[in-house]
């Protein structure tokens, strides 16, 4: 299928009566994306997914999941989709082996080879029973039910948590690997480093609203600057710093104003060292997330 | 059909022991036949002394001395009592239970129809039900003739026949509520499945409560009537399907169109 968008949104609101879940969402993922889609606990990044997959019926809106209705072509949807949950819970008394042979049943599709070469990179013993498993260990099960039908989008919602380190790094080698064939990727994670590494866009999702959305290095690149300055310094009449921590050492804030404006205020101030620099993924996390950040001003896509 | 088969391999432990405790208490019953025939005088007189308990029963309408009475009445109330609770127990279980275990995310995230898993999984509920009762009447008729009774084919067909009947409604009636139950569906399933073998002994005792009959499906299934007329009772039957089919329709709609968490 030859689509222009893996998943597009519009307007895509999702409330469980009077409490918010997804609000107005408008998001676009490119086919062949790496996409990243983060935001805290509660924000409405796990309501998103489920809205896209059908779980949930959405209460406004529309999306478009390769080019598929979600309300129409839910089964289409799947068939190209795989899905990891953040909790990958199975049908107890089952052994691995059998988890996926149903999964790949319910696609109708026999998957055994794929299946076996992703048990064998992931170090999953097929054989053992899946309430046997630890969490990270069905977490692995989970990504080999996601994985084994080599599907067009994979939508991934936090898949590293109980993975180990070099477990992750094999999974991500993975993605990347599926990545460079095509595959789209939405990652949802609050894992910002992640995010950071492996993703060319992301989008930040705040109270159900998109907050931001651009290229991770534009997001990184953001107007704030990361100011570390050794030695006593005074702010006063300087507008654009947050994030002002200042002990003895000396003073680290985020700077959005202007850079001339920085230079005159520092400039005869007994400074002993000064850096300015790009503030990483979880600053400018922390900064959208700020009370009071104006939502709809820092949307960029 | 690969749902189907899941879900009978998820239920085959409770499949197994739901019929190999009523398939032992429904033998153990007839195997006390025999002495009971012995005492029959005595018995009767009992039984056709308990006032209220005896129109519960419908037991002034039965001898107890012949196999068909006391079948109609012991082993009517353990397959009745024992097999409806076994039904309503599956079936309120089946949709229920993905949600509570948080399986549903699973299933679902799969490209199958959410009609195609209401209806397999409603196909394994009346598969199961359908074995329980091949198993059990098969084990009676054995132990009938191990007990050295002839078999009265007709009176035990139409009462087994009246028992699955009774089953599959209440499991059509319990699926439509497991449809809309997330927690305690075991609890609602044998609350439903209590009260309303309850409701039809009221209607037993009491004229005035008569109209409960009506109500509860084991209404159609009463023993008593059952080997008296040579027949199960239309009416009541059609109306007993009717509120399992309901049962079943309103699980597909509802199923269908609602949130999964």
């Amino acid at each position: 299928m030859n689509v222009t968008n893996a998943i597009e949104t519009v307007k895509l609101t999702k409330s469980y009566g009077k409490a918010r879940g997804i609000i107005d969402l408008n998001l676009t993922v490119p086919t062949g994306e790496f996409f990243g889609f983060i935001g805290p606990n509660g924000a409405g990044k796990s309501t998103t997914i489920r809205t896209l997959l059908g779980f949930i019926a959405p209460t406004g809106g529309s999306a478009r999941v390769l080019g598929m209705d979600i309300c129409k072509n839910r089964e289409d949807i799947l068939r190209a989709v795989g899905y990891l949950p953040s909790e990958a819970v199975f049908h107890p008394g089952m052994k691995v082996r059998d988890v996926l042979k149903l999964s790949a049943g319910l696609r109708g599709a026999d998957c055994t080879t794929r299946a076996r070469q992703l048990c064998e990179r992931m170090q999953l013993d097929p054989t053992r029973k899946v309430e046997q498993l630890s969490f990270g260990n069905r977490k692995k099960v989970g990504i080999v039910c996601a994985l084994q039908h080599d599907p067009q989008l994979l939508i991934l919602d936090e898949p590293t948590s109980g993975l180990d380190p070099l477990m992750q790094r094999e999974f991500f080698r993975i993605l990347g690997e599926l990545h460079a064939a095509g595959t789209t990727v939405f990652l949802s994670s609050h894992v910002l480093s992640e995010i950071q590494r492996n993703c060319s866009r992301a989008a930040i999702i705040r109270e159900g609203r998109i907050i931001a959305c651009d290229r991770v290095e534009r997001l990184t690149q953001a107007s704030a600057r990361r100011v570390n300055i050794h030695g006593a310094v005074q702010l006063e009449g300087l507008t654009g710093v947050r994030d002002l921590h200042a002990d003895n050492q000396g003073t680290s804030f985020l700077y959005s104003g202007d850079i001339n404006a920085l230079i005159r205020a520092l400039a005869g101030q007994q400074i002993r060292d000064l850096t300015l620099s790009e503030p990483d993924l979880e600053e400018i996390f922390l900064h959208y997330y700020e009370k009071g950040a104006t939502r709809h001003d820092s949307v960029q896509a | 059909m690969i749902l189907f088969k899941h879900e009978l391999r998820q239920n085959r432990t409770s499949l197994a022991v739901w019929t190999g405790t009523i398939g032992l208490l429904m033998v153990i019953c007839l195997m006390l036949f025999p002495e009971m025939k012995q005492q029959m005088a005595g018995v009767s007189k009992l039984f056709a002394s308990m006032g209220s308990f005896t129109a519960a029963f419908g037991m002034d309408r039965l001898n107890f001395g012949e196999l068909t009475g006391f079948y109609a009445i012991e082993c009517g109330n353990v397959m009745g009592l024992c097999g409806s609770f076994f039904a309503a127990l599956i079936a309120v279980n089946a949709l229920s239970r993905e949600e509570r275990d948080h399986t549903a995310e699973f299933l679902l995230s799969h490209p199958v129809s959410r009609r195609r898993v209401v209806a397999e999984k409603l196909c394994a509920v009346v598969a199961q039900i359908l074995i329980l009762n091949a198993v059990v009447l098969a084990l009676s008729l054995v132990t009938v003739a191990a007990v050295g009774e002839v078999i009265p084919w007709k009176e035990l067909m139409l009462l087994h026949l009246s028992y699955l009947l009774l089953q599959l409604v209440l499991s059509g009636i319990c699926f439509g509520i497991s449809a809309f139950l997330r927690r305690g569906a075991a609890g609602v399933g044998l609350g439903v499945a209590a009260m309303l073998y309850f409701l039809n002994l009221a209607a037993n005792i009491s004229s005035r409560a008569r109209f409960l009959k009506y109500i509860s499906p084991f209404g159609f299934c009463e023993g008593a009537d059952i080997v008296s007329n040579g027949a199960i009772d239309g009416g009541m039957l059609a109306l007993g399907l009717l509120y399992g089919a309901l049962g079943m329709v309103i699980a597909f709609v509802h199923y269908c169109r609602k949130d999964i968490h």
